[in-house]
């Protein structure tokens, strides 16, 4: 492990928005050929330091040494010069064109007159790619790529820039588990050609995985770092909420009654096909599967958002007809979407109008708004679930990503559900605000709600469920109930194979 | 159990209160606007501070700011209607039709709000129904409502209303308050009322702001954007019947670019083109602000053409101030 002096290190660094101290006198290293990892709750101020890196943000206080001297990133052009490239949670790269171009874009190479050397554009980066072991064509579009092969060639194009330091901001919140096997193999051959790497990601066990060096913020501010090998998980997690989480899943109290929903034959011409599962009062019903499984797809067509082309839906003994997500809501079937940027909040909008936006025709009268009852509404359903905000007018996009989960909660359960659907309810939301989840979902199924819940993480699937449901390429793989609730089976049923020898 | 504790923090519903938030918004820009140029013509000309002559001055913007209303919906939906100013012809050209034909006053006007619902119907059926862009479906409305009304009159004109239908367009309530100015005023109030007392008023910010997430809240977004198409062909109607009334004749290019100008107007009143964020009160003054330029420069025996020069100058010098004065 290189001992030398850093790469790039930050001093001091103070950044604040309006009513916010987003980065309070930070300090971070990152080494040549090391990969460090930066740890923290959601609003720590991870994303802050990212823009601050990339020239997207300037710092109030504070400097940026690369390799000794003090520089300053103006611009993201500065930042790129001077060799540091991110790969950001919602890569930035351009649908509508190809991946070569998408590699080179802003520094291609030129001919003489000019203009775009296509041709050495293409063999530079068809090498470029071969080079991080991508099979990819240079030549097609990105937008028929993959999020796994958008990300190889968002590194692809951090290479070709010659970046000295790599940001890697969540790079494997939505790749399956093959696809982050190849990203490790990756960050390997990125270190052994010395690239200094920053590696944010809520993931401990990948942190553990990948990690050399560790940093922790906490509430904008530096708490600690040191080498991944002397340090242990309870370790990081007391320095990153500052308090013992004792238990990552909270005890259930299991008051499971009669089945209220039953959903029969649901089919679509291509994402899904012969759906059949009931659910019963006060469970949680895991659904566990492959990205692209077809999970999603199920759910929004019984909120109402595709529709099937086969299949009924029957909620406490009555068979429902779901068009519309307002048939949906109004049956009392509510859903909580996994893009929470874009179909969950309404960015722009404060938290109050997103919270009691399904439960308008309640909080009004004729038609007409009584912004009273909103608020009373709004701070009813989230102080249970201890949303932090300035105040309840906020724009709901100036809030942290598990404070808007938070809302979006908040909003569903004001509707008064009878089925729940929480599609991956924890996906890139700090480890605090996952266990507020968990222990408030525990609360809803005690409370007689039927709650299904969508999720890719084991742990947590097995964690929460009372009955998981394995998919795989549209259909249900499999049932799992009691014992047979195993890492090892879901994974078995989602990947298709057989029984364990 | 000691997961993450509650700390219940009372989180209060507002940081400012709505009066503080008032005084720095984009409305009490324009107030200011609107007495400097309403001082700036007194100055300048010794006719403007003469009620029949403000009050004459009302008929620059009241048909133009009763399609606004409605137009600042449609835009803070995120969507547009540049076939305002067509369905102003072709309305203008049943009403002519239909007193060619003998009808009375009655039936005038109910001819020219039905063509405004109908194209308004038709715009709508086509953006929300068919979930087609908003900017072309109007574009092309824009020249197929002109273009029959062309194909009806050619280079003729439709005279002759009867006297009483003056009223509309050159009719006097209660002094020197025209019905036009009486009835701008009842639109502003029940567009008001519409965008910002309703759960009506409130999906149109919602769908303004994120569509998609507006579909996954249960709102019925198409149905949101018909009735706003169908709201602005209305308005349109209304102003046809008004435009005729005050003109007393129909021919082809009646309002032509007027959309342009309503546009302005709605922009100009704070309206985010982008959609998500806009109020009626802004374009409330933003038609005052536009009505009395117009009218003081025409005071100032000033072209046409250089008129519209000042109003482009006016809207780009507003837009662009608050990123001039809050820059920092």
């Amino acid at each position: 492990m290189p001992t030398s002096a850093p790469v790039l290190s930050l001093r001091a660094l103070s950044k604040s928005f309006p009513g916010v101290k987003a980065l309070q006198d930070v300090q971070l290293d990152l080494y040549a050929g090391t990969v460090t990892a930066l740890i923290g709750e959601n609003g720590a101020g991870k994303s802050t330091i990212v823009k601050v890196l990339t020239g997207i943000y300037q710092p109030e206080a504070g400097e940026i040494f690369l390799d000794g001297t003090a520089v300053k990133f103006p611009s993201s052009e500065a930042a790129a010069a001077a060799g540091v490239s991110a790969i950001h949670q919602e890569t930035v790269l351009f649908d509508e064109l190809t991946v070569a171009e998408n590699i080179w874009l802003g520094h291609a190479p030129k001919t003489k007159w000019g203009l775009i050397d296509v041709a050495a554009q293409r063999r530079q980066a068809a090498a470029l790619l071969k080079s991080i072991g991508a099979k990819i064509d240079p030549d097609i579009l990105l937008r028929e790529l993959g999020i796994a092969q958008r990300h190889l060639v968002a590194i692809a194009r951090a290479l070709s820039i010659d970046a000295r330091v790599v940001i890697m901001d969540e790079p494997t919140a939505a790749l399956s588990h093959k696809e982050i096997q190849e990203l490790y193999d990756l960050v390997e051959t990125l270190k052994s050609k010395g690239k200094a790497i920053l590696f944010i990601s809520h993931k401990f066990d990948e942190i553990f995985r990948i990690a050399d060096h560790y940093t922790v913020f906490r509430d904008g501010q530096f708490v600690g770092a040191g080498l991944m090998s002397e340090a242990t998980e309870t370790q990081l997690v007391q320095m990153m909420v500052g308090r013992a989480v004792d238990q990552i899943f909270p005890a259930r109290v299991r008051n499971i009654g009669d089945v209220v929903f039953t959903v029969a034959g649901y089919s679509h011409p291509t994402e899904f096909a012969d759906i059949r599962f009931s659910l019963r009062k006060g469970e949680i019903l895991g659904f566990y599967g492959l990205v692209g499984a077809g999970r999603s797809e199920v759910m929004q067509a019984l909120f109402g958002i595709t529709k099937p082309s086969a299949g009924a839906v029957n909620l406490d003994g009555k068979v429902r007809v779901i068009r519309t997500t307002a048939d949906a809501i109004a049956a009392g079937i509510v859903y909580v979407p996994e893009d929470r940027g874009r179909q969950g909040a309404i960015k722009g909008l404060p938290i109050f109008q997103n919270a009691s936006l399904p439960s308008l025709t309640k909080t009004s009268r004729g038609g007409f708004l009584r912004l009273a009852r909103e608020f009373a509404l709004t701070r009813e359903y989230t102080q249970a679930l201890d949303l932090r905000a300035a105040s309840l007018d906020q724009d709901i996009g100036l809030l942290s990503g598990g404070n808007q989960q938070k809302v979006v909660i908040a909003k569903w359960l004001a509707t008064k559900p009878r089925v729940i659907i929480l599609d991956e309810p924890t996906k890139g939301i700090d480890i605090g605000s996952k266990a507020m989840v968990h222990e408030f979902m525990a609360k809803l199924a005690a409370k007689g709600l039927a709650v299904i819940m969508v999720s890719s993480e084991i742990p947590e699937v097995l964690g929460m469920s009372d009955r998981v449901i394995v998919m795989r390429e549209g259909r249900i793989a499999a049932e799992l109930v009691g014992d047979a609730m195993t890492p090892e089976a879901l994974v078995r049923a989602a990947a298709g194979l057989g029984e364990a020898a | 159990m000691s997961a993450p504790q509650s700390q219940n923090r009372h989180l209060p519903d507002r940081l400012q209160t709505p009066m503080a938030r008032m005084l720095r918004s984009w409305e009490a820009l324009l107030v200011v606007v609107f007495i400097l140029i309403f001082t700036a013509n007194s100055f300048a000309s010794p006719y403007f501070l003469n009620v029949w002559n403000l009050s004459d001055a009302t008929f620059n913007f009241t048909e133009k700011a009763m399609i606004a209303f409605a137009m600042a919906m449609l835009i803070i939906a995120g969507e547009i209607d540049l076939s305002v100013a067509s369905i102003i012809a072709l309305a203008s050209t049943a009403m002519g039709l239909v007193m060619s034909a003998g009808y009375g006053v009655p039936v005038i006007v109910l001819a020219g709000i039905a063509t405004g619902l109908i194209c308004g119907a038709i715009n709508g059926a086509l953006v929300a129904g068919m979930n087609l862009p908003s900017i072309v479906v109007t574009i092309g409305t824009m020249s197929l409502f002109r273009g029959v009304s062309f194909i009806i009159l050619g280079d003729q004109a439709f005279t002759g209303y009867p006297k009483e239908f003056a009223f509309f367009g050159q009719g006097y309530v209660f002094w020197v308050i025209s019905f036009e100015l009486f009835l701008f005023a009842v639109t502003a109030v029940i567009f008001y009322i519409l965008l910002h007392r309703t759960n009506f008023g409130r999906t149109i910010y919602v769908i303004g702001n994120n569509p998609v997430g507006a579909l996954f809240s249960g709102v019925r977004v198409a149905r949101v954007r018909f009735i706003l198409f169908l709201l602005t062909g209305l308005m349109s109607g209304v102003a046809a019947v008004c435009l005729t009334s005050r003109l007393g004749s129909t021919r082809p290019s009646i309002a032509t670019g007027m959309e342009l100008e309503i546009i302005t107007m709605v922009v100009l009143g704070g309206v985010n083109i982008l959609g998500g964020s806009g109020s009626i009160l802004g374009v409330v003054l933003a038609a005052f602000i536009m009505g009395m330029v117009t009218f003081g420069i025409g005071l100032l025996n000033v072209p046409g053409i250089v008129m519209s020069i000042f109003l482009g100058l006016l809207l780009i010098a507003v837009i662009a101030a608050p990123k001039l004065i809050w820059r920092k």
